[in-house]
């Protein structure tokens, strides 16, 4: 890489999601995050005012900086995912805000997808509750790598030390049982902004980090799975040039592991072994790849390969089947229907599926089974088994969020209708 | 062991190389937006990467106001003849004369809105399902709740409180016939990002995002530049001032930034410690508090 590639052009990028109730001050301590590391921008500033005196408010309300729709502005919530960014000179930002309301667990579970850490919100008057727990569960289902417990309205307890270790305590069972993964709690005032940038001196007690300090160095070089390497093929590179004649070259992204030049590979669906002969980028080889990067890949041998087709190490392989067993996020107004045909995107491959059984429901509010009621409607998580009309190449989500992870698609709307999580 | 990690300008570039190919895998007869402002120039030099050693696989299209700032089309042709991509221009003037828009007057008037049905005229004409656009969530907020893959419905219009949710990396782009998609594929990136990787990848730009001396005028304290086709408000007076594009758009709502910047560099500089964003100097949006997501719900960009 260049020489440019140091100080300022050279950070690393988190993306993180925040989740709470309704009010429990996930818009404030956004607008905080934003206001606090000099991001927000005077125009916008100015158009919050504009907006904050017109709904009769007298403080700025920070909130109004996320809730971007107009429905969401008169209503006074936030309906979708929004997406905000800031940068500190250590890192980049991407924050997903998503509604806290049972309702929107589907757009909780969209921003959760990509994320490296979950931000969950908690109100120190109420404590852990069954929204919170919804929210873990979400966090550990989607496997994200890093849980932030904001304990926020510390200024409304009186910054009490006791009602902090009382509901950290309370979390950690939950963390406990869901299997969530480096668990971190702060105690914070979004509002007043104590612990968010600057560290509070109503919590002498506290001697973690800040939440933006907490943000800028949570150790992220680990969230991929750098074991097992994948390369799914999104599309082939056959330029019409004379020069480029014979060139034929296999475009992706990495899902996963790391991938050499001259490395001996296997080719899925037909299993087939080539070695690696060379990793384009943009016009520059290079000598491996690994996630996320875009690269394009070039094999010692001519075999069928199209859009679809899995480049694995010819050792480390994926599982493949057509009869898979998943944990689904169900995202429509419409119930799932056994089975009913519905169109499957996994990895860059698509199949058509079937469900052929419901296991269980979840009640994410007490995390219970529910077997006497297989119903799948929105917002509903459970654990189903399906039969693809051709084989799938994957592995378990738990080992990578990328090749363990599909999306279900309605054929008369084409609409999504469904996230999985492969077992 | 070795540390396996990218910096956040090459990870955002590996995103929208993804999203590209993604495009040109799942739809049959693409079409990139290009108006001659950094996120096209960025977004297709992008493309340029993700498609190497062949040729972007889509067309360029503008849809041209006929306000437009020399430069611009200067540039734009050049690029276009450079890396032998086709273009394809549509005029807003078309519209105008076809009767199917209407020019607004007065000294107000823009032909920005009327650049809609210049747009949906020709996704239609030439039958392109997907239009690729330079949008970023960081521009706007209607533009913060956009999705990478945005379906539109047989009107070109956006639902916003009825989209696909996007999970992983898994984008569906699956249609009825009449309908198409709009993709954006530097959703994630911040305008530093973009400046940032100009200079990290050395891409050209057109000279009006460097400082230059130009015959401005001042109105609603945003900097326009004079132009025929603009009228001046009584007590409004043309000065001449050293001036650069934070944006470049329609010459009649693109408001001009008093500047010395000559290099990446200083417009690095100039962008981290800015106080107004990219945005605050387009007329257009100052329009109302929603004027954003009223025009994206019609099919604008
Ligand atoms: N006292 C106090 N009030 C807060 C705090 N954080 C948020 N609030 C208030 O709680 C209400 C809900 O906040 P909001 O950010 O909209 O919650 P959201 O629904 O989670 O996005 C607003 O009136 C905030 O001003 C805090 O730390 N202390
Ligand atoms: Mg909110």
């Amino acid at each position: 890489m260049s020489g440019k590639e140091s100080g300022y052009l050279d950070m690393e990028l988190l993306r993180f999601t925040t989740a709470g109730s309704v009010d429990d001050g996930k818009s404030t301590l956004i607008g905080r995050l934003l206001y606090d590391s000099k991001a927000i921008f005077e125009d916008q500033m100015e158009a919050i005012e504009r907006a904050s005196v017109g709904k009769g408010g007298e403080e700025v309300n920070l909130a109004l900086l996320t809730d971007g729709l107009r429905a969401e502005r008169e209503q006074g919530i936030t309906i979708d995912v929004a997406y905000r960014y800031f940068a500190t000179p250590k890192r980049k930002f991407i924050i997903a805000d998503t509604p806290g309301h049972v309702q929107y667990t589907r757009n909780m579970v969209t921003g959760a997808s990509t994320a490296n850490a979950a931000v969950i919100l908690v109100d120190a008057r109420n404590g852990v509750i069954e929204q919170t727990r919804r929210h873990a569960y979400i966090a550990a289902l989607l496997q994200i790598p890093h849980v932030i417990v904001c304990v926020n309205k510390m200024d409304l307890v009186d910054f009490d030390q006791e009602r902090f270790e009382e509901i950290k305590a309370d979390f950690s069972k939950v963390a406990d049982r869901l299997g969530n993964k480096d668990v971190h709690y702060l105690p914070i005032s979004a509002k007043l902004g104590d612990n968010v940038v600057e560290k509070s001196k109503n919590t002498d007690w506290y001697n973690g980090p800040t939440f933006i300090g907490l943000l800028e160095n949570i150790p992220i070089e680990h969230d991929e799975d750098l074991s097992d390497p994948r390369f799914p093929v999104q599309y082939v590179i056959r330029p019409h040039a004379e020069k480029y004649h014979d060139y034929r070259g296999y475009a992706g992204r990495v899902a996963g592991g790391v991938f050499k030049v001259g490395q001996e590979v296997a080719v899925f669906p037909s299993g087939m072994k080539s070695k690696i002969a060379a990793i384009d980028f943009g016009g520059e080889e290079q000598q491996e790849a690994f996630p996320p990067q875009s690269v394009t890949i070039r094999l010692e041998d001519d075999i069928d390969i199209s859009r679809g087709s899995m480049i694995s190490d010819a050792k480390n392989q994926p599982q493949q089947g057509q009869e898979i067993e998943l944990m689904v996020s169900w995202l429509s107004e419409t119930p799932m229907a056994l089975r009913k045909k519905y169109m499957l995107q996994h990895t860059s491959n698509e199949a058509r599926c079937m469900v052929t059984e419901v296991i269980h429901k979840v009640n994410i509010n007490t995390l219970e089974e529910i077997t006497d009621d297989k119903s799948v409607g929105l917002n509903d998580i459970a654990k189903i088994r399906i039969k693809t009309t051709k084989p799938l190449f994957f592995d378990s989500y738990k080992r990578n969020r990328n090749t363990g992870s599909l999306i279900l698609i309605d054929e008369a709307t084409n609409n999504t209708v469904g996230a999985g999580m492969i077992i | 062991m070795e540390k396996y990690t990218i910096n956040h300008l090459r990870e955002l570039e590996a995103e929208s190389i993804f999203v590209l190919r993604e495009v040109a895998a799942q739809f049959e007869n693409p079409v990139m937006l290009f108006s001659g402002g950094k996120d096209s120039i960025v977004m297709f030099h992008l493309a340029r990467k993700a498609f190497f050693p062949a040729r972007v696989p889509f067309p360029l299209m503008h849809i041209d106001t006929g306000h437009n700032f020399d430069e611009t089309i200067k540039f734009r042709d050049e690029l276009a003849e450079s890396t032998g991509t086709r273009l394809i221009v549509k005029y807003v003037q078309d519209s105008i004369d076809s009767g199917r828009a209407v020019e607004e007057k007065g000294p107000n008037a823009s032909r920005n809105m009327l650049q809609t049905v210049t747009l949906l005229d020709a996704i239609e004409e030439e039958k392109f399902d997907c239009a690729m656009g330079g949008g970023r969530r960081d521009e706007e907020k209607a533009r913060a709740k956009e999705r990478f893959f945005s379906h539109r419905d047989d009107f070109g219009q956006w639902d916003p409180k009825n989209q696909r949710p996007e999970l992983w990396n898994l984008f569906n782009g699956k249609k009825n016939v009449g309908e198409h998609f709009r993709v954006f594929p530097i959703s994630n990136w911040t305008e530093m990002d973009v400046w940032q990787y100009i200079l990290l990848e050395n891409i050209e730009m057109p000279s009006l995002y460097y400082t230059h001396e130009r015959e401005v005028f001042q109105r609603d304290g945003v900097w326009l530049a004079k132009a025929p086709f603009m009228e001046l408000k009584p007590g409004e007076k043309v000065e001449k001032r050293k001036v650069r594009c934070r944006t470049i758009g329609d010459i009649t709502c693109t408001g001009l930034t008093l500047s010395a910047a000559d290099s990446l560099e200083d417009i690095i500089q100039e962008v981290a410690i800015s106080r107004v964003t990219e945005r605050g100097g387009r007329a257009d949006d100052k329009r109302s508090e929603a004027a954003m997501e009223d025009r994206k719900k019609e099919g604008y960009f």
